[in-house]
């Protein structure tokens, strides 16, 4: 096996644990940290096909590169935007959840 | 089995051991800290697929990231205990991990399956690189065969910028982010002693020479302004929670001014493509390096200082609390 298949599969554990997290964890914040693990996964599945794309004296190809940098630096702004989203959500309410008003909760909401 | 491989896969493994304290950490605090750890093995995976300017980026950016969602947890503690009830059922659970392990197999499956031999552009940017004048082919790619990338990835930053300001309630718009220094006014005379203080003494200087080196060098070596201006913010950072700097109100004109030099440098050179060469973003022979230049020297002010802004988060004192 290549190094390069080797974290190709790492990276398909690191998505799916990613979005396991995404999904599972109930917690706002947990679910922003699992959403960039499994944006790292993505990541490096982009890596391994600009490794394997090695060529002209090149070590990899240089355009994935590029285009991975600049998703880190948007997953870093998406990651600032959310975790702003959510603190103003617990200010506001005291809580954090996602979660919309329990079933037979008075109207107006149990979150103030 | 070469020491490479053997390299590799502790690299592998220790990247999903992270990444699973990251998803199932017993507190938020613990799993941001395995998120750190998660990236700083992701910069070395990043070495590994021969992507150094990657591994720069993931290295610079993850610090940043680490400091926002340690501070978010830190604020947020309070509301884990009734986030705890929320878990979904073990059913549920068990359901959504077998569709993640469907998923995990789907790309797995892409990446044995892959194309032999393997699509790429190397060969193209081989040939093209002599004529930007670049040594390093990474930045090429960023600044110039997919500039419009980069460009309209500037004004993203910007409008997370204005989505994360725009959080402010009315009465506190035009004000400074983050808590009020210790004793304001008195901040500047007594700043924070101890470990903080002294990192936040001895790193800058440091980290503002080697910022600017990764921005200078990028073009034939790895680096960037990305990465440049990630390390730029990061120094203001730490500088600020040592009370050494105070944020600036987000109404200083000056600010806005640093805030869109770079997109509007970047706007600009493309524009003059139409007049000076064969389109929007276009170079003229000869001329690519100095206006990447041109580009990249707003540009690592305008990054740096909306990193720095979006760590610092909305407006929380009003403008009345300036001076």
């Amino acid at each position: 096996m290549s190094a390069a298949t080797l974290y190709g599969l790492c990276a398909a554990l690191l998505a799916a644990l990613g979005l396991y997290g995404f999904v599972v964890q109930p917690h706002p914040l947990r679910k922003i940290v699992a959403f960039n693990v499994f944006g790292g996964g993505v990541f490096v599945v982009f890596g391994v096909a600009a490794r394997r794309g090695a060529a002209a004296g090149f070590a990899a190809d240089p355009v994935p590169h590029a285009m991975v940098i600049t998703g880190i630096v948007v997953a870093f702004v998406s990651t600032a935007l959310a975790v702003a989203l959510l603190l103003r959500l617990h200010a506001e309410t005291g809580r954090a959840s996602l979660r919309l008003d329990e079933p037979g909760a008075d109207e107006r909401g149990d979150g103030a | 089995m070469s020491a490479g491989f053997v390299l590799d896969a502790v690299v592998a493994a220790l990247l999903v051991a992270v990444a699973t304290g990251a998803i199932a950490a017993r507190t938020a605090f613990a799993a941001v800290v395995a998120f750190v750890a998660y990236g700083l093995v992701l910069a070395l995976a990043w070495v590994r697929l021969a992507a150094v300017d990657v591994a720069l980026t993931e290295a610079a950016v993850g610090a940043l990231t680490g400091v926002l969602l340690l501070a978010a947890a830190a604020r947020l503690r309070p509301s884990e205990a009734a986030a705890e009830s929320e878990l979904p059922s073990a059913g549920l659970r068990a359901a959504a991990a077998l569709l993640c392990a469907v998923v995990a197999a789907g790309l797995a499956a892409v990446v044995l399956a892959a194309a032999e031999p393997a699509p790429t552009l190397a060969p193209l940017a081989a040939q093209q690189l002599p004529a930007t004048d670049l040594g390093n082919p990474v930045t090429a790619a960023l600044l110039a065969w997919r500039a419009i990338d980069t460009l309209l990835e500037k004004v993203v930053l910007l409008a997370g910028l204005l989505g994360v300001w725009s959080l402010a309630p009315d009465r506190l718009w035009g004000g400074r982010p983050g808590a009020a220094l210790r004793a304001r006014g008195a901040a500047l005379r007594a700043p924070r002693d101890g470990a903080l203080g002294l990192l936040a003494r001895l790193l800058p200087p440091i980290g503002i020479v080697v910022g600017v080196y990764l921005v200078w060098t990028a073009a034939d070596h790895p680096g960037g302004a990305f990465q440049g201006s990630t390390i730029l913010a990061a120094m203001w950072v730490l500088a600020r929670m040592a009370g050494f700097v105070d944020a600036p109100a987000v109404s200083d004109r000056r600010l806005r001014a640093a805030l869109v030099a770079g997109p509007l440098a970047f706007f600009a050179v493309g524009l003059l493509g139409f007049a000076w060469a064969d389109g929007f973003l276009a170079y003229p022979d000869g001329w690519a390096k100095p206006l990447i230049v041109a580009i990249e020297v707003p540009m690592t002010i305008s990054v740096a200082a909306t990193l720095a802004l979006l760590l610092a988060g909305p407006p929380a004192r009003g403008p009345e609390s300036r001076g």
